[in-house]
């Protein structure tokens, strides 16, 4: 068992409280996944900044000097704000994925957790309510964001191991359920170069479709193929730097229920995570169809693309 | 009428003031508030009263039931009416999946549509649903009846024994020994009483049937792998 929750927001005027509903959502998901629990979110960027976010046991230790280091590493200015176990860290734009791939020949002990233009991701082993506080996600802004508490099965309980993922700049996946063919594809993905860090099954599938989207397919495309070569139960939910995707397997035993306004589209993996939604009693709530892409981009209009049998 | 606001006073407090009322109380009208997608409301009860969840409902709602009329003023999560034993349970919106599952007597009507595996094994329980069903719906039925007034998603009736299905729309897929049957008029009348119990201004003579081929029962080696 997992949870999921997501939040895409269309009107303006709710992106300052996006963090603060994204983490009453991942309160109430609390016993679908007590023992870790992430958010993904998409703030402001910066031009000319990219951001990786890194996370540390020791951060008192790791973080004094890391500007310092990934300074001599990438050249340029490097800025770092700190967030209890996580640190976001500033560096001139195109070279987040660079600092991702050497970041552990300067500083051993920090880990990635994310780099993009917008995305940051917060990950860590505890309840739910503990993580969003020790990061005070609820202070957080963006336009849109996924969370994530798991209850662990196909690997073990750390923070690597919480979701969310993110295997390319500014794209996240979140998973309930459980892939049988991780194994195989995970070395299938590593001959094509994809970096994937554990031995997760969904991070596996996060890589799958960075790596299908390296070769030209859309989000929305590449969701579609997961259907073809994903084994397994899955509820997905991803999200990229303007765009927001669920999908889910054939079979669908994994809850799901959506939400629509004019204000946001939302997901949880139960309807308790959307209750407290603004407007929710005149919402569109409906449970999104067995192998059937959703997806929505900030100024587009989409339709549920339903894969053929 | 009994008002029973879940969010401030529990679920516990709920069922349990549920539990304790008898085929002879005097209080057969219950409304709760605040159901929030809870899990579980108004589960195990046996008794002939009367209880109006004013909202959306998590897992289980009205699972076990006897005697009890359960009406739903919004959506249900998975396993509404799991292994209803008689009494009413109605849905005023969509059901998620394995709704009425199990199920050995009563009736629930969902007025919305019902998602994946409605009715899995069901035991006697008549299912009448308004909307379309989703994938694998009736799977292994034993008894009762199943009305879908739209739409049946892929493998309707798979391992299907003596349940009967009757569908107004269209059938993507029959699962492993479901068939089309003659509609005979003990049929057209049985369904007539169906669509009456649950509130649907369908004509039965626009329903089509189906059941089992009963070519399961017994091991064959010809269906060996």
């Amino acid at each position: 068992m997992c949870g999921i929750v997501g939040l895409f927001l269309k009107d303006k005027a709710l992106e300052p409280q996006l963090g603060a509903m994204l983490t009453d959502m991942l309160i109430t998901m609390t016993d679908r996944g007590p023992d870790s629990a992430g958010i993904a979110i998409y703030g402001e960027g910066t031009p000319g900044v990219s951001k990786v976010t890194v996370q540390s046991e020791n951060p008192d230790q790791d973080f004094v000097d890391l500007a310092d280091k990934v300074k001599a590493l990438v050249g340029g200015p490097v800025s770092l704000t700190r967030r209890d176990t996580h640190a976001v860290l500033g560096v001139p734009a195109g070279k987040a994925e660079e600092l991702r791939k050497q970041l552990k020949e300067v500083a051993p002990t920090v880990r990635v957790m994310s780099f993009g233009d917008t995305l940051e991701i917060y990950k860590e082993v505890g309840l739910p309510k503990d993580v969003a506080a020790r990061f005070d996600i609820a202070s957080m802004a963006g336009t849109h964001g996924i969370g994530h508490t798991r209850m662990a099965t196909e690997s073990a309980v750390t923070t690597m191991g919480a979701h969310p993922f993110n295997t390319g700049s500014d794209q996240c996946l979140v998973h309930n359920g459980s892939l049988s063919n991780h194994n195989s594809l995970r070395r299938k993905l590593n001959r094509e170069g994809i970096h994937i860090e554990t031995m997760n099954d969904s991070e596996v599938a996060a890589a799958y479709l960075t790596w299908k989207m390296q070769n030209g397919a859309t989000l929305g495309e590449a969701l579609e193929n997961s259907l073809d070569d994903l084994d397994g139960f899955f509820n997905f939910v991803v999200g990229t730097k303007d765009g927001f995707g669920v999908v889910r397997d054939p079979i669908a035993c994994k809850p799901a229920v959506m939400a629509e306004t004019d204000q946001y589209v939302a997901f949880g993996s139960e309807y308790r995570a959307l209750v407290n939604l603004p407007g929710i009693d005149g919402a569109r709530v409906w449970e999104p169809e067995p192998a059937t892409v959703y997806f929505w981009r900030h100024g587009e209009t989409t339709t549920p693309n339903k894969k053929a049998a | 009428m009994q008002t029973y606001d879940l969010e401030a006073d529990g679920l516990r407090g709920l069922n349990a003031a549920l539990h304790a009322q008898t085929s002879e109380t005097n209080q057969t009208q219950w409304e709760i508030v605040n159901p929030r997608g809870s899990h579980a409301i108004a589960v195990g009860l046996d008794a002939p009263i009367e209880v109006n969840v004013k909202g959306s409902t998590g897992y289980y709602c009205g699972g076990m039931n006897k005697q009890a009329t359960v009406h739903v003023h919004g959506s249900a999560g998975p396993g509404v009416a799991e292994n209803m034993m008689s009494g009413t349970v109605v849905i005023d919106g969509d059901a998620s999946q394995y709704a009425g599952a199990t199920g050995n007597g009563g009736t629930l009507v969902i007025k919305g549509n019902a998602s994946s595996r409605c009715g899995i094994s069901m035991k006697g329980i008549d299912i009448v649903v308004h909307g379309n069903v989703g994938h694998m719906s009736a799977f292994m039925g034993q008894s009762g009846n199943m009305v879908v007034c739209g739409d049946a998603g892929e493998a309707l009736g798979d391992s299907i024994y003596e349940a009967r299905l009757f569908v107004r729309g269209s059938v993507k897929s029959l699962g492993a020994d479901c068939v089309e049957k003659e509609m005979r008029p003990e049929h057209i009348e049985l369904l007539r009483d169906l669509l009456d119990r649950g509130g649907c201004d369908a004509k039965p003579e626009e329903f089509k049937r189906y059941g089992s081929a009963r070519q399961l029962y017994n091991f064959k080696v010809d269906n060996a792998y």
